[in-house]
């Protein structure tokens, strides 16, 4: 028996160590926000955070979340940062079809954290492990930087 | 995408109205009302609609989208055509997939419930703004008998009818008993361009809410009661056999529940996706390679090489090309090819079944509901009210979605599990089981008079036909796949004579082909923009004004032309190693123009820096929109360009998941700027022509930058090959 806590509840767990936390949120808690994009850690729209840490759940065994906080994407609005990044995609109208974008937030969210101010640079750098087929990617960088107070876009 | 044109009775579209079980109008196109129960994504609704739009007593209006949304856009804009003329306020317009059903959810454009071929708009336009005007009519009508008023004294506005002179007020819930007694007007006057509050103007998506905060449901997030996830491994080499498996093995692994074998395919069902996978991995399938063992590129190439020396069928015939170019003062020849692609949508294939005696439920995005039924109704010998496509929004479409393969393979899988079974494909089996976008291999030639203008023009097209296996080989045209010709035999360029022709070479059995963001217009636009680029140097002309000089007959186009050039600042100097070309894309009824910048590095690495990008697709519904999938579209086709190449080897895929099938990132994005042009022609589409235009924009700049001319795509490292 696991017991990991995702967004702030302990989840009782009879599974094996070595799941990846991807497949533990999607098919075992059914909790489905959280993306399967390629399993290797290649893609990103398995984003979540573990000890507020942008983390690839798809190659990430629960064995390394126990005893630290996790938190997915139907939790992120109730942090600051997760909050403005939501605000801001919702703004910019950036999503399309939609399906990396619980990705693109996380991770997204984990660096307006750590940097109140992200350069072209600092996004480059925190979101080029997220994949988006649709291309949103103008938005994204936009909506970074709408989120980080940059009244111009 | 081309497609098939049935005369439907739907076409003529004839409006009819029931009062709905529960009372509210039900208004729809199509055929009349059936009064059938139908399954629809809520579950929680007194009934279920045959049509487009639902209003009940609280006045909630309940749009069912005879079209997919995959990110097109398509679920803000074809309400704002109904909320145009209904009147009411489309941020409270609520939104249901449609169900399965080509006749009542038909794209008239089409032919088939189809969500492609950049038709959206193009074939709802009308329809749509016609039921949001019937309804309103029929609101308008009853307030005015319940005030015992003229009609024409009324009006309606924001879900609300007034009668202005005595000041009465009703909204539309108070109204939907009334109205749906009434019969349906049969000509409505719609409103003039010049009175749209909605069209025309930039609004929010309507679908965002969902998708930024992990509740948006795509097929793959169902989740039943009893679910069991299978993952599937097909035959590696196409069309192998499946011919052992250690079902022991998989089953040691705990929360394993059942081997299935299928012919050229196996999955292990458990109780999540991580044991089925271990599964599989246990399992370790043993396959007989079959047929094609032994094929490889060099196999594929060689035949459409082979292929392009035939004589084909004619697409395109004026005057004498061959004997112009021979006698011309200078011939200009070009070999161009285009590598096989996968789709790669961000949401893996994926199929949810519950299949019983009697039942076959279906969870799945699709962009082809009516034909997925269709399909899986002759799998399973169950009659069309047993089986229930219930849609879901893409995570991505592109094309790959216009194809039942993976359903069909979910539901064997389910006529040998007992209870709902979700179907997984890993990105491994998505990336080297999709059915590709051809390999195409195209001829081309032109004579230039002494100045350096074209006089003949000769192009021979190789390739697969997908309308063939698509549709049937009956809906060629004397041998031309039109798809395969789109944007070639119908080039816009003053070239003097022409010959178009098409020679069908199919790959191997086994492999399929299929459509493809942009479709027959990016291949054709790719050959014919980077050729009409090679007659532009060989004429030692600027290749802006070489174009335009040849499109005296197409106004709109040399406008987009001359707007993408005075945008990017065309002519004016750039630093050593920088480039920008000039693309035109003339399809899906639009008009694109885009200038690529790019910067090639000391090592031949290619960074395209900056795209400009200018649309002329008519009536606009919404910019924003249109904006979004030029972005959109302008990444998607430098992703293919710059990395896309599905390579088979030994009868296999070689590609494997986002390592070497490379798509672009973030920081390899481009700046975009987009600009429209107004104007009141025939809306146009916009999903699939921002991809087409990029990529020989994009190539045209490489020349520029660098003098190599890229005549096969993908770019990958040809100019560091060269440099």
């Amino acid at each position: 028996m696991i017991t990991l806590n995702v967004n702030g509840k302990p989840r009782n767990l009879d599974i094996p160590d070595d799941m990846p936390l991807l497949w533990t949120l999607r098919d075992v808690l059914a909790m489905t926000g959280t993306k399967f994009g390629c399993g290797m850690g290649l893609c990103g729209a398995c984003t979540i955070h573990i000890d507020g840490q942008p983390t690839r759940s798809c190659i990430t065994p629960v064995s390394a979340a126990v005893g630290k906080p996790i938190t997915t994407i139907e939790a992120i609005g109730s942090t600051p940062a997760g909050k403005r990044i939501q605000a801001a995609w919702l703004a910019l109208d950036v999503p399309q079809c939609g399906y990396c974008q619980s990705g693109q937030i996380m991770s997204a969210s984990a660096l307006l954290t750590a940097n109140a101010k992200p350069s072209d640079a600092d996004i480059d750098g925190a979101m080029a492990g997220n994949i988006c087929r649709c291309g949103t990617y103008p938005r994204i960088r936009a909506a970074i930087k709408n989120a980080a107070g940059d009244k111009k876009v | 995408m081309a497609t098939r044109e049935l005369a439907s009775s739907s076409r003529r579209s004839f409006l009819t109205a029931t009062a709905a079980i529960g009372g509210g109008l039900l208004l729809g196109f199509g055929l009349p009302a059936r009064g059938e129960v139908r399954d629809t994504l809520t579950t929680d609704a007194p009934f279920t609609p045959n049509a487009f739009l639902r209003i009940d007593r609280s006045g909630k209006v309940t749009f069912v989208s005879p079209m997919i949304e995959m990110g097109q856009g398509t679920y803000t804009s074809l309400p704002m055509l109904i909320a145009e003329e209904l009147e009411v306020d489309i941020d409270k317009i609520a939104i249901e997939h449609s169900p399965a059903d080509d006749k009542l959810y038909v794209n008239p454009a089409i032919g088939v419930q189809m969500t492609g071929a950049s038709k959206s708009i193009r074939g709802f336009y009308g329809p749509l703004r016609q039921a949001g005007a019937a309804a309103r009519v029929m609101l308008v009508t009853a307030a005015a008998q319940r005030w015992k008023v003229d009609p024409s004294t009324c009006r309606a506005e924001n879900g609300v009818v007034m009668h202005a002179r005595t000041g009465r007020k009703l909204g539309y819930g108070a109204l939907v008993d009334g109205a749906a007694k009434l019969p349906v007007p049969e000509k409505v006057v719609l409103k003039e361009p010049a009175q749209f509050k909605l069209i025309g103007t930039p609004h929010h998506r309507l679908d965002c809410a969902g998708k930024v905060d992990g509740s948006a449901k795509f097929g793959i997030d169902t989740r039943l009661p009893g679910m069991k996830f299978a993952v599937l491994a097909q035959s590696p080499t196409f069309g192998g056999k499946l011919i052992a498996v250690d079902e022991a093995k998989a089953k040691a692994v705990p929360g394993v529940s059942q081997v299935v074998r299928l012919d050229g395919a196996v999955a292990v069902v458990a109780s999540h996706t991580f044991a089925a996978k271990q599964g599989l991995a246990a399992a370790n399938p043993q396959w007989d390679a079959g047929p094609n063992a032994k094929v490889s590129m060099t196999d594929i190439v060689g035949q459409l090489a082979r292929a392009s020396e035939r004589p084909g069928a004619v697409a395109r015939h004026e005057g004498d090309a061959a004997a112009v170019i021979a006698g011309a003062a200078r011939k200009v020849e070009a070999v161009y090819e285009q590598p096989f692609l996968a789709h790669a949508t961000m949401e893996p294939m994926n199929c949810t079944v519950h299949l019983t005696k009697e039942s076959c439920d279906i969870w799945v995005g699709t962009q082809i509901p009516g034909m997925t039924q269709g399909a899986v109704m002759k799998l399973t010998g169950l009659a069309r009210e047993q089986v229930r496509i219930h849609n879901h929004l893409l995570g991505g479409g592109f094309g790959r979605r216009l194809e039942y393969d993976g359903t069909l393979r979910a539901v064997q899988i389910a006529q040998q599990v007992s209870g709902p079974v979700q179907v997984i494909w890993t990105r491994e089996e998505d990336i080297q089981h999709d059915l590709y976008r051809p390999h195409y291999y195209d001829r081309i030639g032109a004579g230039l008079d002494a100045q350096g203008k074209p006089v003949g023009w000769s192009h021979r097209i190789a390739g697969a036909s997908i309308i063939a296996r698509y549709y049937s080989p009956a809906a060629l045209k004397n041998g031309v796949d039109r798809d395969a010709v789109e944007a070639s035999a119908n080039q816009p360029y003053d070239v003097g004579a022409i010959h178009v022709d098409y020679v069908r070479q199919d790959p191997p059995a086994g492999i399929h082909t299929t459509w493809w963001r942009g479709v027959g217009a990016t291949r054709g636009t790719f050959v014919v923009e980077s050729f009409i680029d090679e007659l532009a140097v060989s004429a030692k002309r600027d290749s802006l004004a070489y174009r335009v000089a040849l499109l005296d007959k197409q106004p709109r186009a040399k406008n987009v032309l001359q707007i993408a050039a005075e945008r990017s600042g065309w002519g004016k100097a750039l630093p050593a190693g920088q480039g920008r070309g000039i693309a035109l894309c003339i399809g899906f009824g639009s008009f694109i123009a885009q200038v690529v910048e790019v910067s090639v590095d000391k090592d031949g690495a290619v960074n395209p820096t900056h795209v400009w990008c200018v649309v002329d697709c008519g009536i606009q519904v919404n910019p924003d929109t249109i904006r979004a999938q030029m972005e959109s579209g302008i990444v998607f086709g430098l992703s293919a360009a710059l990395y896309g190449e599905i390579t088979i080897k030994d009868g296999r895929v070689e590609q494997t998941n986002f390592n070497d099938y490379r798509v672009l990132r973030i920081h390899e994005a481009p700046r975009i700027d987009v600009a429209l042009v107004k104007n009141l022609e025939e809306p146009g589409g916009i999903g699939e022509p921002g991809t087409s235009c990029v990529m020989p924009a994009l190539t045209n700049a490489v020349f520029a930058a660098t003098g190599k001319r890229i005549r096969k795509l993908p770019v990958a490292d040809q100019v560091r090959q060269t440099a």
